[in-house]
């Protein structure tokens, strides 16, 4: 710790802190019953393990134009994943697929 | 600190194998698409620690944003595909 200094102690953390969400997004895919609870794992939880792990770049890098270039890397992730995700979930509701629910539904007026 | 980037590297290159399995085993299509956009984006962002553990992160920085637009518009493209082979007048379906 002593020779990284303050600046890669901060970068270090963020980037085991990212590394935490990715672990936890797979475990999610791993263990979730259908596509629709699986894409909670993969929306959500992978995009903030990028994000933590490229904030912890740009904080080792400093201000610079690489830091600009992993900014914009950051921008088209928070961008792209959610996009990908919502894409995902209207083309398995529209082929038909029913998201998964824990015994028969409770509520009468539930949509079938 | 080129230590911590080479364990950050290895540990998503480890973490990689999940959606892999997820790829192989996946039920139904949509299973193994969630799976490939969670490798893609794990791959974008392990490029990118790969280039600070080599040394080369100016290299590496613009690898990593081709890749990640690929992986958008091919999976998009594959949703957009699924969509309209499922209801080919999903305008009118409803």
């Amino acid at each position: 710790m002593s020779e990284i200094g303050l600046q890669g102690g901060v970068a270090a953390a963020l980037m085991i802190a990212g590394l935490f969400f990715f672990a936890v997004g797979t475990l999610g895919i791993l263990r979730f019953p259908d596509p629709f609870t699986r894409l909670h794992p993969a929306g959500k939880a992978d995009t903030l393990g990028a994000s933590l792990i490229i904030l912890g770049l740009i904080v080792f890098e400093g201000p610079s134009l690489l830091s600009l270039k992993l900014l914009l890397v950051e921008a088209f992730i928070l961008l792209s994943n959610p996009t990908a995700t919502h894409a995902l979930g209207r083309a398995a509701l529209r082929e038909g697929l029913r998201p998964w629910t824990q015994g028969p539904p409770s509520d009468p007026e539930a949509p079938a | 600190m080129s230590a911590v980037f080479q364990g950050v590297a290895v540990a998503m290159a480890l973490l990689l194998l999940p959606p892999l399995y997820r790829i192989v085993k996946g039920p139904t299509v949509y299973d193994r698409l969630i799976g490939g956009a969670m490798m893609g984006t794990l791959t974008s962002v392990l490029l990118l620690v790969m280039g600070y553990a080599a040394d080369r992160a100016d290299m590496y920085v613009d690898l990593s944003l081709g890749y990640g637009l690929a992986l958008l518009i091919g999976s998009l493209a594959t949703t957009k595909y699924l969509e309209t082979r499922a209801a080919p007048e999903a305008g009118e379906a409803e």
